[in-house]
């Protein structure tokens, strides 16, 4: 993975004194919570309902061993000995005290990690797929490509004040584990005549107007991709709406200025930027490339797995999937217990897939943007053991994409700006669905609940998408349909009113019958609702 | 505290009357000329030659219009001063540089320490813009590329 050269540590070093100066001068009194607000939230340090809370980027997913023992450290020592991996693929702590802020990004930089931008109007932290060089159909690492953007978007002078916040996904397969078109910019890495390039999208977001991003260029050269992301910012910079912060992301733009005209005044742009000089040289890309060479994997390894002990023969089953090297295997950890908080480690866990990580998968783990864990590279012997000691930290859970699966945000119970709780609503269905055979019976079933408007946990997205709102002073509980995040994007549709808690839990159950009784041999939930409908749905849930 | 910082070689302030850009585009007569955040900066650019001051005003810090607005004169080729005027905070101003502003007459006085602070505390820079500072990349490969 990549590791930063005296320049990088340089810049990481500079932002926390900065943040120290600034810190002591809101401590001081010097300046007030209206000045230090937006300097707080250039590094990821929100103002929530009980406590501070520090968002730490961890750069398109991707963390060493060393970088996951000090967030457990850092969860021991300053927050309630626990964090919450979020949906950018980054860790949030929801009990931070002010004062040790600085301490904690000071701590962060010494394993070359860092908050900045993870909050604000800016280019947060670029997302990328969590099976990133280990999956066998992707056309090249995408984890290149996004480090050197990281790069670019840290401290860009021209775009730090946006409309609006800004995301970009970076991914290389045809398969979709990023949720790609549902970002402000998506890029697909591409071959064309043998080079490798990017195809990009731009304007699709959830929030409260969800909206997939529809491609406009089929091909950049790697040599020209700065450039062309300097236009496709440039162009949002300057006419994206600013008089409403609902209205105001980049999906909106190409919306109501068309995708055409967008398209046309980001190729104008382009032409101009494309003589600046912008673009690191290809040596750039080659040398940080270099980080992600493959690890030295062992070869005539056997592909055998003895799977006479059954539960750990159902947890192969879920939670392993295929390597593209003979003889070993991506491994999943579930951050999803039946009855926990989706998302959410104690430090004891962080620490144990730390150790994990550096005994079986050459010392390096992944946060994905579904709140789970990977360890990308281990060998197929080593499986049985490594589930044994995940079994006994309580993260031996057998149910990556099914129903208790679930994305959450953190809602009312932690979050200043939801309007309904998503945690307790997320236990409820998890208890309810908790028997694995049924789980398993029901299939793949993502199931994403956002306890506002703002759709941090991808109602939008689910195959079946809850979000919380307040009706009176109620929390009340809308039920969408039919949406996905992966290659075959599509929104959910509201099936109509909404619930209470225990109401809204009865009717997912109520729609997963609808499934059973309609599905056809190899049919997914979400490809029975796109054939039979909404119809059979409302009927089961409104009669 | 300064009520005025200008990085121009001598730090004099021009103080030329700037009309709005309008007016600016109607008259033949004014050299200074202020930009709002929703005008288009482009339309100055055929006047460029007989331009010596554009002040681009910041009504609020968060409406960062005037970065560009800056940046895309510079590319364009303009030499002379720019400034940047309005909800100007010291944690603006060394971004504000990279774009090409080289004056400032903030709503509320620098702290003179902050400023120095904010001009020196990064030793790099990420990307290439228009003020003289090699990136990070450039620096990595040598002098033969930025």
């Amino acid at each position: 993975m990549y590791q930063y050269d005296t320049y990088d540590q340089a810049m990481v070093d500079a932002r926390v004194a900065e943040f120290r100066d600034q810190t002591q001068r809101r401590l001081d009194g010097q300046l007030s919570e209206a000045q230090f607000r937006p300097l707080r939230l250039m590094n990821g340090l929100y103002l929530q309902l009980h406590a501070y809370m520090l968002r730490v980027a961890v750069p398109y997913g991707t963390l060493s061993s060393k970088q996951m023992h000090m967030l457990a450290h850092i969860a021991r020592q300053y927050d309630r000995d626990y964090g919450h991996f979020t949906t950018r693929q980054n860790i949030q702590y929801n009990w931070i005290k002010l004062a040790d802020a600085p301490d904690i990004l000071a701590d962060l930089a010494s394993v070359e990690m860092h908050a900045i931008q993870t909050s604000g109007n800016c280019i947060r932290n670029i997302s990328s797929d969590q099976f990133a060089g280990v999956s066998a159909d992707e056309i090249a690492d995408p984890r290149p490509l996004a480090e050197l953007l990281r790069q670019w978007s840290s401290f860009h002078p021209e775009f730090t004040y946006l409309p609006r916040k800004f995301k970009i996904a970076v991914i290389a397969s045809q398969e979709d584990r990023a949720a790609m078109r549902l970002h402000d910019i998506g890029i697909e890495l591409v071959k064309k005549d043998g080079e490798i390039g990017a195809r990009v999208f731009v304007g699709g977001g959830m929030g409260r107007t969800p909206m997939v991003a529809p491609e406009i260029r089929a091909f950049v050269p790697f040599a020209e991709v700065v450039s062309y992301l300097e236009a496709c910012l440039r162009v949002y910079n300057r006419h994206g709406r600013r008089d409403n912060k609902y209205k105001a992301r980049i999906k909106i733009l190409v919306h109501e200025m068309g995708r055409e005209e967008y398209t046309r005044q980001v190729e104008e742009e382009f032409a101009h930027m494309k003589t600046l000089g912008l673009d690191p040289p290809l040596a750039e890309l080659e040398r940080i490339a270099a980080h992600f060479a493959p690890p030295p994997y062992e070869t005539g390894l056997s592909d055998e797995i003895d799977l006479s002990d059954r539960d750990f023969a159902a947890w192969v089953s879920t939670q392993v999937k295929p390597h593209k090297v003979p003889g070993y295997a991506i491994v999943n950890i579930s951050l999803k217990p039946i009855g926990g908080i989706p998302g959410d480690a104690s430090s004891a866990q962080m620490d144990l897939m730390a150790d994990l990580a550096e005994k079986y998968s050459f010392d390096e783990l992944r946060v994905t943007h579904a709140q789970n864990i990977v360890l990308a590279h281990v060998k197929k012997a080593d499986l049985y053991a490594l589930w044994k000691a995940l079994e006994e930290a309580d993260l031996g859970t057998a149910n990556l994409d099914l129903i208790s699966d679930i994305i959450a945000c953190p809602g009312l119970d932690y979050c200043s700006l939801a309007n309904a709780r998503s945690i307790p609503v997320a236990q409820k269905i998890a208890e309810r669905f908790s028997d694995l055979g049924r789980q398993k019976e029901l299939g793949e079933l993502k199931l994403k609940i956002s306890g506002c408007i703002n759709a941090c946990g991808h109602h939008h997205a689910g195959n079946i998408g809850i979000l919380g709102v307040d009706r009176k002073g109620v929390e009340n509980y809308q039920l969408l349909l039919g949406g996905s995040g992966a290659e075959d994007v599509s929104l959910g549709q509201i099936t109509g009113p909404g619930f209470d808690e225990n109401g809204i839990v009865d009717a997912v159950e109520k729609a997963t019958n609808v499934y059973l009784a309609n599905r056809t041999e190899g049919e997914r939930f979400v490809d029975t609702f796109r054939r039979i409908g909404m119809a059979p749905f409302k009927e089961a849930l409104y009669a | 505290m300064l009520e005025f910082l200008s990085l121009r070689d001598g730090g004099e302030a021009a103080e030329l009357p700037a009309v709005t850009l309008e007016a600016f585009s109607g008259q033949s007569n004014s050299t200074a000329v202020r930009i709002e955040p929703g005008e288009d900066a482009r339309e100055l650019l055929p006047h460029l030659d007989r331009v010596a001051l554009v002040e681009v005003n910041f009504p609020v810090f968060g409406d960062g219009r005037g970065y560009s607005a800056a940046r895309i004169l510079r590319e364009a080729g303009y030499a002379g001063e720019l400034r940047a005027v309005g909800d100007v905070a010291v944690d603006q101003i060394s971004h504000m540089v990279r774009c090409g502003f080289d004056s400032f007459r903030p709503d509320k006085p620098l702290d003179p320490a902050l400023v120095e602070a904010a001009f020196t505390r990064f030793p790099g820079v990420y990307q290439k813009t228009v003020d003289p500072r090699a990136p990070i990349w450039a620096q990595r490969h040598g002098a033969d590329h930025g």
